[in-house]
């Protein structure tokens, strides 16, 4: 059996002999292949997958992050697709603003809130399907296709940074599917990491010149964040509970 | 006997031959896409499809692996319907590519549960960009196919 021409100025280099290419399982594309295929139907390069010598992590500065900007807030909102409408109890949340308050000194201070992904998650120890799970670059993540929405992992972590979805959604972000019946949280906006960009709550504080947040590879020992770990003193909250969380504080 | 026999079996055959005939006409009206048609064949995709999603899938979000074969996000991108208004409509509006065999089917779909059944803004241009694929690279594509 003969392929037919797929380019129309050229013939193929090397012709498939009949039994390679019904073996290829690729019998039927004789009829179907037309001039014009692109590189894209094929994919096929050098995969890139998560590095497991990588830890991403963020760092915080509460001295630089201002009570009254909202701005990581509204970023995610705007990257992930989700909003407040309304429903305080029930509206999805990935990132918020706490504002703390010292009772004896009355120091007052702002910081930005999410999954913090941790080293040893509890939600991914609680999770009956195994939809929780941490990446081994120590992303934690819903896998939606079998989360089945019990929200075990919310009672169990620590910072109540996850959200369940109550009502169908439309329209999502195609980086970031979310439905009806499931728990999410933030992703440390993995689509982007993974294409080599920061996340977005992390870009638009650098945008408004606060630069609170800075995110980076934790186990790499010349990156920003993690000489700035070294030489400055940082904390993860509730270092109690020995989650180790990716996400670190300062001058909190 | 023998001459009943192939009587009968005339009959036999002519009669599912219209039958078919007859189903043909109520096949769905399966949209056209924008892209260069799957190596693998339609036939083949329309059989598997679902596998190859499930398998990538598991691949880009478990480990992060984006250079895929086959991602839901080119599949709504490609095989995008164009409404009245030129934008791509939503598995929601009748017409919508998935819709048309699904419906055919009688098999529910739950990827756009979660995922948008419509391309992002640019993505339909982008893909319109691609060029071709040179004969070495169709080649070296079957040629790992057949592993």
């Amino acid at each position: 059996m003969k392929l037919p021409a797929l380019n129309n100025k050229s013939e193929r280099p090397a012709e498939l002999n009949r039994r390679e290419f019904f073996k290829s399982g690729a019998a039927v594309a004789s009829v179907t292949l037309a001039p014009g295929v692109t590189l894209m139907a094929f994919g096929g390069e050098a995969s890139a997958k998560a590095d497991p010598g990588k830890r991403w992590g963020m760092l915080i500065d509460v001295n630089k992050c201002s009570t009254d900007c909202n701005a990581c807030v509204t970023a995610c909102s705007e990257e992930n697709g989700w909003k407040l409408d309304g429903h305080p109890e029930t509206d999805a949340q990935w990132i918020r603003k706490v504002d703390l308050k010292h009772k004896e000194t009355g120091r007052e201070a702002s910081l930005p809130m999410m999954c913090q992904h941790c080293e040893t998650p509890p939600c991914v120890d609680v999770c009956p399907t195994g939809a929780s799970f941490k990446r081994v670059d120590g992303i934690v993540l819903v896998d939606k296709h079998i989360c089945i929405g019990c929200r075990y992992c919310m009672m169990a972590c620590p910072f109540k940074a996850r959200s369940f979805v109550h009502e169908d959604i439309e329209d999502q972000k195609t980086n970031a599917p979310r439905g009806k019946g499931t728990v999410e949280s933030c992703t440390l906006c993995v689509h982007r990491v993974d294409a080599g960009r920061v996340p977005a709550c992390v870009e638009s504080c650098s945008a408004t010149g606060n630069g609170a947040m800075m995110f980076g590879d934790l186990n790499d020992p010349n990156s920003e964040i993690a000489q700035a770990l070294k030489n400055y003193p940082s904390m993860g909250l509730r270092d109690d509970l020995r989650v180790n969380p990716g996400v670190r504080y300062t001058n909190l | 006997m023998m001459r009943l026999v192939a009587t009968l079996l005339v009959f036999i055959s002519l009669s599912t031959g219209l039958a078919v005939a007859g189903e043909t006409t109520t096949y769905p009206d399966i949209p056209k896409a924008v892209g260069a048609p799957h190596p693998e064949g339609n036939a083949y995709m329309r059989i598997n499809h679902m596998r190859l999603m499930r398998h990538d899938r598991d691949l880009t979000m478990r480990e992060g692996d984006r250079s895929i074969k086959y991602s839901i996000k080119e599949c709504v991108a490609c095989h995008a319907v164009m409404g009245p208004d030129a934008l791509p409509i939503s598995v929601q509006e009748e017409g919508h590519f998935c819709r048309a065999c699904h419906e055919y089917a009688a098999v529910k779909i739950d990827c756009f549960q979660c995922h948008n059944s419509k391309p992002e803004e640019g993505f339909v241009d982008l893909l319109k960009q691609m060029p071709p694929a040179t004969d070495d690279e169709i080649q070296a594509y079957l040629d790992g196919m057949s592993q």
